[in-house]
């Protein structure tokens, strides 16, 4: 059977591969535990269902834990959220003591295999306060921050700082991302899997018959945004968008696509604004999807010819990534990580607003030879630097740095 | 850090990989920039003049350090930008002497303007620093001539580490292949010239692999 590995070896290249197992040799038997709050649903469970398997198949002993929480737990967390990308959010005191005591619970099943990994991952600020009730541990604690926090909502910042900053280190996405820590703070983009259900190449039939079955008429232009019902992501403004762009091209179609995602209580809310917004228009197909519904994403992303990603705020922007690699160029909002995935002219365009995303449409529309030559220097930029193997590599990496103590250089032998 | 010497053995070929890390210094315009750069840590300068080869980019390297770049597209003080790219960081012995020609030369810029150059506040110049980790990849050449079939199979790291990280580590700022070729005298000068035209700043990773093996091949070829 053939591994995991040797299936990277075929995109990326052996060498990548060799790379990896040359990283690996100094962490060979290291205790490593990932820990979040959801197995299916966002970004990180998807990277982290791929990275696990991957360390496994590299010789590290990994595993990863998934802390449980009431609905309450999940309507404080997606607070934290919010207030880490800005928005000002009082969270009540109730929600705060039940986030503690639901992390203290979740410690208590916990606290064995903590203590004695060698390496912790701390996702989010959902598990954040385990470090807290784990005074015993031996190994070195990783905080994850998967969110764009360069502007957080300072007394929420305050709340959550006074968990992480005792961790060994923490990881942002970009620099514009960290706030002022008293530990070394690692830089990591995240990355997609090429293998998984929502990116592997699909076949043309595949694609059609799955978004024909949506009611999508694969004979008229298409634009899509594929992301979670979220007001930071702007579906509005897409729709916006979208109806600015139809005045000039009238049988264009838009696809919102969300899926649903367990610790995400407000999606329901944002959705019907969208519908509201929408106002029964039969060419904005509206979908909510399921949180499995990888294959069905891919076969949407294919078949658009122009994907939107109208962020206000955005971590990294996955959904940016999972189109280019598909050829695809994007528009997207001028903010966080899709400012270094979309570059002007070359793999898309940034935008401010729904009229900078309609005129952009309309250009991209207009110029299909251009769309198809964008589309393909996106997809090899995304080759070259956000594959999981990428990501990988830099989790060795930071993992053997911090092991290995500071300075400048460290030389494995 | 010691430099390395030449000397005459095989050549073990190494890999590396970077992690980088925030340092917390930022800037938003050209004061601040000075500022930070006078405080912040010596290997935060060398990331943004070396490490750019090994990050996520796509446009042709219009400037070969960080610091010219911002000036140009944050700044757009054009002026500024043309004077930091042309900051050779080989011809410094120490990281501090290019920490003083950077603040040398901006502090002329800000001596020169009228208002201080500003840029918005998502446009921020924030500084980074990185530990680099080199391992082994268990592959030695005795012959020079191997280098022939060596360079095209070697990954865009390593080659980061044997012709751009190198020229940080060895007298003379040079990289690994000149400094183990010197090792036989007179035998490869020539080679050792072509090489030192190849300008490390303005190609990509994969296109100084190519460019490299094309040197190699068509040395070693005509020797044959």
């Amino acid at each position: 059977m053939t591994s995991a590995l040797d299936r990277y070896s075929e995109i990326c290249g052996p060498d990548v591969i060799d790379q990896l197992r040359q990283l690996v040799a100094p962490l060979k038997g290291a205790k490593v535990i990932h820990v979040n709050s959801t197995r299916k649903g966002g970004g990180v469970a998807e990277i982290l269902a791929k990275l696990v398997p991957l360390k496994r198949e590299l010789g590290i002993d990994v595993s990863w834990e998934v802390i449980e929480g009431n609905a309450d737990f999940f309507k404080c967390t997606k607070g934290f959220h919010n207030a880490l990308q800005g928005n000002k959010v009082e969270i009540p005191r109730s929600l705060l003591e039940n986030y503690e005591n639901t992390n203290r619970n979740n410690a208590e099943g916990l606290r064995d295999r903590l203590e004695e990994a060698d390496i912790v991952f701390i996702h989010d600020p959902q598990p954040a306060p385990l470090l807290k009730y784990c005074s015993n541990r031996k190994g070195k604690w990783f905080w994850r921050c998967h969110i764009d926090a360069s502007k957080p909502y300072r007394p929420v910042w305050k709340y959550l700082r006074s968990f992480v900053a005792g961790y060994d280190a923490s990881i942002f996405s970009l620099a514009a991302f960290a706030q002022p820590l008293p530990h070394i703070e690692y830089l990591i983009a995240p990355s997609i899997d090429p293998l998984s259900e929502k990116n592997l190449e699909l076949d043309r039939s595949e694609v059609d018959s799955v978004v024909s079955n949506l009611g999508v008429d694969l004979e008229r232009p298409v634009m899509t945004q594929v992301s979670r019902f979220d007001i930071f992501k702007d579906p509005v403004g897409v729709i916006q968008a979208y109806r600015l762009t139809k005045k000039f091209i009238p049988t264009l179609q838009l696809i919102l696509a969300g899926g649903e995602a367990a610790d995400d209580p407000e999606a329901m809310t944002v959705l019907d604004e969208v519908r509201t917004a929408a106002n029964n228009d039969p060419d904005i197909h509206i979908m909510l999807l399921p949180p499995d519904a990888h294959r069905s994403i891919n076969a949407i992303q294919r078949a658009s010819d122009i994907v939107l990603q109208k962020s206000l705020k955005e971590g990294f922007g996955l959904t940016v990534t999972e189109a280019m690699w598909k050829g695809k160029p994007v528009i997207g909002g001028d903010t966080g990580g899709i400012r270094i995935q979309v570059v002007n002219h070359q793999t898309g365009f940034l935008v401010n607003t729904p009229e900078g995303a309609a005129l952009r449409a309309r250009y991209l529309l207009f110029h299909t030879e251009l769309l198809q030559e964008m589309g393909e220097k996106a997809r090899s930029f995304v080759r070259e630097n956000f594959l999981l193997t990428r990501h990988l590599r830099e989790y060795l990496t930071i993992m053997v740095s911090l092991l290995h103590g500071r300075g400048d250089r460290i030389e494995l032998r | 850090m010691p430099k390395e010497k030449i000397t005459r053995g095989p050549f073990e070929i190494k890999d590396c990989a970077l992690a980088a890390a925030a340092t917390g210094h930022k800037a938003q315009n050209l004061k601040e920039l000075r500022d930070s750069i006078e405080s912040v840590m010596p290997g935060s300068i060398a990331y943004h003049f070396w490490a750019g080869k090994l990050r996520p980019r796509f446009d042709d390297p219009e400037f070969n350090n960080d610091f010219a770049a911002w000036s140009r597209h944050a700044l757009h003080d054009k002026v500024l930008a043309e004077r930091l790219g042309m900051i050779d960081p080989t011809s410094f012995d120490r990281l501090e002497d290019m920490k003083q020609e950077l603040l040398d030369i901006i502090e002329e810029r800000l001596d020169e303007s009228e208002h201080i150059p500003w840029t918005s506040s998502d446009q921020q110049f924030h500084f980074i620093t990185s530990q680099i980790v080199v391992f082994s990849s268990h592959r030695t050449i005795i012959d020079p001539k191997e280098l022939v079939s060596l360079v095209p199979e070697m990954t865009s790291s390593s080659i980061f580490y044997h012709f751009i990280d190198a020229r940080t580590r060895t007298f003379g700022h040079l990289d690994d292949f000149r400094a183990w070729l010197y090792g036989f005298e007179e035998k490869y000068r020539d080679l050792c010239d072509i090489l030192s035209s190849l300008d490390p700043f303005f190609s990509t990773l994969p296109e100084l692999r190519q460019q490299l093996s094309l040197i190699f091949t068509d040395y070693f070829g005509e020797k044959r």
